[in-house]
C-alpha cells in the first residue's frame, strides 16, 4: 500500500508540473467564461445607435417599425436612387428600401449597406417588425380585424416546468444544454485521461523501466498507481477549471457590468438567449429579460448544483476509472502506439454511441433508451450525465451507480490480468484471441 | 551458508518450456556466474529469483526462507535492457526508485548524493535522463540498482554497452560490494570476465542445468596437462629431447624465443620436462595452460546438445 501511495505520488506530481496541464487549466476556464462573457458583449453594441434609413414605398411601415433604444429608423421622402446616393455610412448604418409590391412579388425588404454587413440582431429585429407589422394589417384590411383586438387575443402561452414537490421552475432548453454539456465533458475527460494512462504504460514498456519497477513492486501496484495518480490530475484540473470559472464571472460582474448577472433580477438589455442557437428553435422575441438562463442557473445554485456537481464527480471519477483500467491493458499489450489502434474500438464504439444518442435522451430523459443507456455502466457516465438536468429517480440512479463500480471493478480486475503478462510481453503481434490465453495464466 | 537456492524450478510458456528443473545453489558473499547460450532460459529464471514471474513448480529460497514479497527489497537487480523514465530528472528519479525498494526519502538522497560524489556525477542530479549520453545513464542505472545495500545482487549481462573504462569499474565496484557482504550473480557471455571474477557458476543450455561447481574446480576437470614453455638459445630439434610420451601441440619462433605448447601424458608434473630441456637451453617461462571457460563453454554445450539430438532417434 505505501509503496503504491509513492507511485501515485510520482504520477501525479509528473504531470500536474508539466505545462500542458498548466496552459489548459488556464485555457479551460478561459473558454468557458468567453462563453458566458460574449454574447454579452455582443449585445451590447458600443457603437451606440445604429441609424437606418427607411424607402418604403409601400406607405406600410411608415413610422411604424418601431424605434428603440438601439435602433433608429429614419423615414425618408426621397426615392430609392437619392436615397442610396446621400447614403453616408458614418451616419446611417444600413439603408431598408421596402419596394412596390407587384402581383407576382409580395412585399419584401431590401437591406443595403456599404462594407459593413449588417449585424444579426439587427436583421432579425427588422425582419421580425416587418412580419409583424404585414401580418396585422392583412388581419385587419382582409378579416376586419383591429390591430387592438388582434393585440389583445395575442396570447402568448407560457410553459412552465415545476418540480410537483417544491414547486421550483426549470427552463428546459438550457436544462438540455447543462446536461449535454456534462456529458461531453465527461466524454472527454474520459478519453483524455485514459489516453495518459495508456501512453504512461507504453512509455513504461518501450524504455524498459517496467522491469525495474516490477522488481520492486507488484505489476498490479504500478498499474493502479498510475490509474489513481492521473485520476488526481483530472480532479485537480477540474476543481481549478471551476474555481477559475467562477472567479473569472466574478470580476467580470464586479468590474464591468456592476450587476449580477447570474442572479434573477431586472430587466436588463441581455439579449443572450436571443443570439445563442437553441435546438428546439425557440420563437425569437424582442429584447427581454434574460430570466431563462437566470432561473436555471438560480435553481442551479441551490441544492440541485451541488448535487449535480457531486454527481458529476462521481460519475467522472468511476467512469474514468472504469476506462482507464482498459486503456492500460491495451497500453501494456503493444509494443507501439500504432498497434493500439486494434484494440480502441470496444472503448470508442460505446461511449460515441452514448454521446450520439444524446439528443435523442435529451427529448425523452425517462424513456427506454436513456434508462438502459444510463444503467450499462459502459454508457452509464455520459449518458446519466445528460439525464440528470431533467431529474432522475433516484432507485435508477443508485442503481446505476452501483453497476458502474461493479464495472469499474471487474474491467481493474480484467486489466491486472493482462497488464501482468503484457509489460514483459515483446515482439509478439497480439490480437484478441492472444489476450482471451493471457488472462488463463 | 547459500544466500539463494532453486529446487527444481520449472517455466512453461505456450510454445516451449524456458526452465526444466533448474536447480542452483549460490553460497553466500559469493560472485556466481549464471552462463548460457541466448535462450537457454537465464533471463527467466533471473525473474523468478526477482519476483518478476513465478515459476509453474519448484521452489526458490532465499535467506533459507521461502520466497516472497518483501524479499524484493534485498535483492538488486539490473536488467539486461536498461531503460529509465527519459523526461525525468536524474536525482528525483533514482530517489523515487530507491522509495520503491523500501528506503526512506531522506536516507536515499543521503546515499545517492555519497554515490554520485563518488562517480564523479554529482553534477547531473538536476538533468533530465534524456539529456544524458548512454555511458552515463548505465552509471545511473548502476547506481539505482545497489542503493538499497542489498544482499544480493542480480546483473544481467552488466558489461553489455560499456566502454572498457566503465566496465573495469563496473568490475572493481562487484569486487568491492562482495567485501562489503553482499553475494553477486551475474549472467554474461564475457567469459574473460568470468575468469577473472567468479567464484561459481551454473551453465544452462536449453532449460536445463548442464554444469554447476566453482570455477577452480571446472577448470582443473577440464584441463589436459598441458604446458606451454619458452626456451633461449635451443639449437637441436624440440621433439628429440623430449620424452616420446609428450606431444608437441604447437611451437613457433618470436623473435628469439621459442614457444612450444607440449602436451604431457600420464601425469601433471613438469619437471621431467624441465630436466631435459635445461642442458639445452634457457627457460624463460613455464605455465600451465588451463583451459579457458569460453573452451569450456562451448565444448560442452556442444555435447549437450548432441546427446539431445541423440536422444529422441532412439525410437
Amino acid at each position: 500500500m505505501k509503496k503504491t501511495w509513492i507511485i501515485i505520488k510520482r504520477e501525479y506530481l509528473s504531470r500536474v508540473k508539466k505545462k500542458s496541464f498548466i496552459v489548459l487549466t488556464i485555457l479551460g476556464p478561459l473558454l468557458l467564461a468567453a462563453l458566458m462573457i460574449v454574447p454579452y458583449f455582443i449585445a451590447q453594441s458600443t457603437e451606440g445607435v445604429k441609424v437606418i434609413d427607411v424607402v418604403d414605398e409601400t406607405g406600410i411601415f411608415y413610422e411604424n417599425l418601431g424605434s428603440n433604444k438601439n435602433i433608429q429608423f429614419r423615414y425618408l421622402d426621397v426615392d430609392i436612387a437619392t436615397a442610396s446616393n446621400q447614403y453616408d455610412e458614418d451616419i446611417s448604418y444600413a439603408l431598408l428600401y421596402i419596394p412596390k409590391p407587384t402581383y407576382s412579388m409580395p412585399v419584401y425588404g431590401e437591406l443595403l449597406y456599404k462594407n459593413k454587413q449588417p449585424g444579426m440582431t439587427v436583421t432579425t429585429y427588422i425582419q421580425e417588425r416587418m412580419r409583424y407589422i404585414l401580418e396585422n394589417k392583412i388581419l385587419h384590411d382582409q378579416f376586419n380585424i383591429d390591430k387592438k383586438d388582434l393585440d389583445a387575443a395575442k396570447t402568448n402561452v407560457e410553459l412552465v416546468q415545476k418540480d410537483i414537490k417544491t414547486g421550483e421552475k426549470s427552463a428546459p432548453v438550457l436544462t438540455s444544454i447543462v446536461g449535454y454539456v456534462g456529458g461531453l465533458l465527461i466524454y472527454m475527460f474520459i478519453f483524455l485521461f485514459g489516453n495518459m494512462v495508456m501512453r504512461g504504460v507504453l512509455e513504461e514498456k518501450t524504455n524498459r523501466i517496467v522491469e525495474v519497477i516490477v522488481s520492486s513492486v507488484k505489476p498490479f501496484q504500478l498499474m493502479m498507481g498510475k490509474i489513481i495518480g492521473i485520476a488526481m490530475v483530472g480532479l485537480t484540473q477540474f476543481l481549478l477549471w471551476i474555481i477559475l470559472t467562477f472567479t473569472i464571472i466574478s470580476i467580470f460582474q464586479v468590474t464591468v457590468t456592476g450587476k449580477d448577472m447570474l442572479k434573477q433580477g431586472k430587466q436588463t438589455e441581455f439579449v443572450m438567449d436571443k443570439n445563442v442557437v437553441i435546438p428546439d428553435n425557440t420563437a425569437v422575441q424582442s429584447p427581454t429579460d434574460n430570466s431563462e438562463l437566470a432561473g436555471v442557473l438560480s435553481s442551479m445554485q441551490g441544492y440541485d448544483f451541488v448535487a449535480i456537481l457531486l454527481l458529476f464527480l462521481f460519475f467522472f471519477l468511476f467512469g474514468y476509472l472504469m476506462y482507464a483500467a482498459l486503456f492500460a491493458a491495451i497500453g501494456s499489450a503493444v509494443d507501439a502506439e500504432q498497434d493500439t489502434q486494434q484494440f480502441m474500438a470496444p472503448i470508442t464504439i460505446p461511449l460515441l454511441f452514448a454521446f450520439v444518442m444524446g439528443v435523442y435522451i435529451i427529448n425523452d430523459p425517462q424513456g427506454p433508451l436513456a434508462f438502459w443507456l444510463s444503467i450499462i455502466p459502459l454508457t452509464s457516465p455520459v449518458v446519466m450525465m445528460i439525464r440528470l438536468p431533467f431529474g432522475v429517480p433516484p432507485l435508477e440512479l443508485y442503481l446505476s451507480m452501483f453497476l458502474l463500480i461493479l464495472g469499474f471493478i471487474s474491467t481493474t480486475w480484467l486489466a491486472g490480468k493482462i497488464y501482468r503478462t503484457g509489460i514483459l510481453m515483446y515482439g509478439k503481434k497480439v490480437n484478441y484471441r492472444e489476450l482471451w490465453k493471457w488472462l488463463k495464466y | 551458508m547459500n544466500i539463494l537456492s532453486t529446487k527444481d524450478v520449472t517455466k512453461r510458456y505456450a510454445a516451449h518450456t524456458a526452465l526444466n528443473r533448474v536447480s542452483i545453489e549460490v553460497p553466500e558473499q559469493s560472485i556466481f556466474g549464471l552462463l548460457g547460450p541466448n535462450g537457454a532460459g537465464k533471463t527467466s529464471l533471473i525473474r523468478i529469483i526477482n519476483m518478476i514471474t513465478a515459476p509453474d513448480e519448484g521452489e526458490v529460497f532465499l535467506n533459507g526462507e521461502r520466497l516472497r514479497s518483501s524479499h524484493q527489497e534485498i535483492v538488486g537487480y539490473l536488467p539486461e535492457e536498461r531503460g529509465l523514465y527519459k523526461k525525468m530528472q536524474v536525482g528525483e528519479q533514482a530517489v523515487y526508485l530507491a522509495q520503491l525498494k523500501g528506503v526512506s526519502k531522506k536516507e536515499a538522497v543521503k546515499r545517492l548524493k555519497e554515490w554520485f560524489d563518488r562517480f564523479e556525477i554529482g553534477g547531473w542530479w538536476n538533468r533530465k535522463v534524456e539529456e544524458l549520453s548512454k555511458g552515463m545513464q548505465q552509471k545511473i542505472q548502476f547506481v539505482v540498482t545497489v542503493i538499497h545495500e542489498p544482499r544480493l545482487l542480480i546483473f544481467d549481462e552488466p558489461f553489455s554497452g560499456f566502454d572498457p573504462i566503465n566496465t573495469n569499474i563496473i568490475k572493481e565496484e562487484i569486487l568491492r560490494l562482495r567485501q562489503e557482504g553482499a553475494t553477486i550473480i551475474f549472467s554474461t557471455h564475457n567469459m574473460e570476465s568470468v575468469e577473472e571474477l567468479c567464484d561459481n557458476i551454473t551453465l544452462i543450455n536449453k532449460s536445463n542445468n548442464i554444469l554447476s561447481g566453482k570455477v577452480r574446480d571446472i577448470r582443473g576437470a577440464y584441463k589436459s596437462n598441458t604446458w606451454e614453455i619458452s626456451l633461449h638459445g635451443l639449437k637441436e630439434d624440440l621433439s628429440t629431447l623430449i620424452s616420446k610420451d609428450y606431444s608437441i601441440k604447437e611451437q613457433k619462433q618470436d623473435h628469439d624465443l621459442l614457444r612450444a605448447v607440449i602436451k604431457l601424458n600420464g601425469h601433471n608434473n613438469p619437471n621431467p620436462l624441465i630436466q631435459s630441456l635445461m642442458p639445452h637451453a634457457e627457460i624463460h617461462s613455464l605455465h600451465e595452460i588451463m583451459p579457458t571457460m569460453n573452451d569450456i563453454f562451448i565444448s560442452c554445450v556442444n555435447n549437450d546438445t548432441a546427446l539431445r539430438m541423440d536422444a529422441p532417434k532412439n525410437l
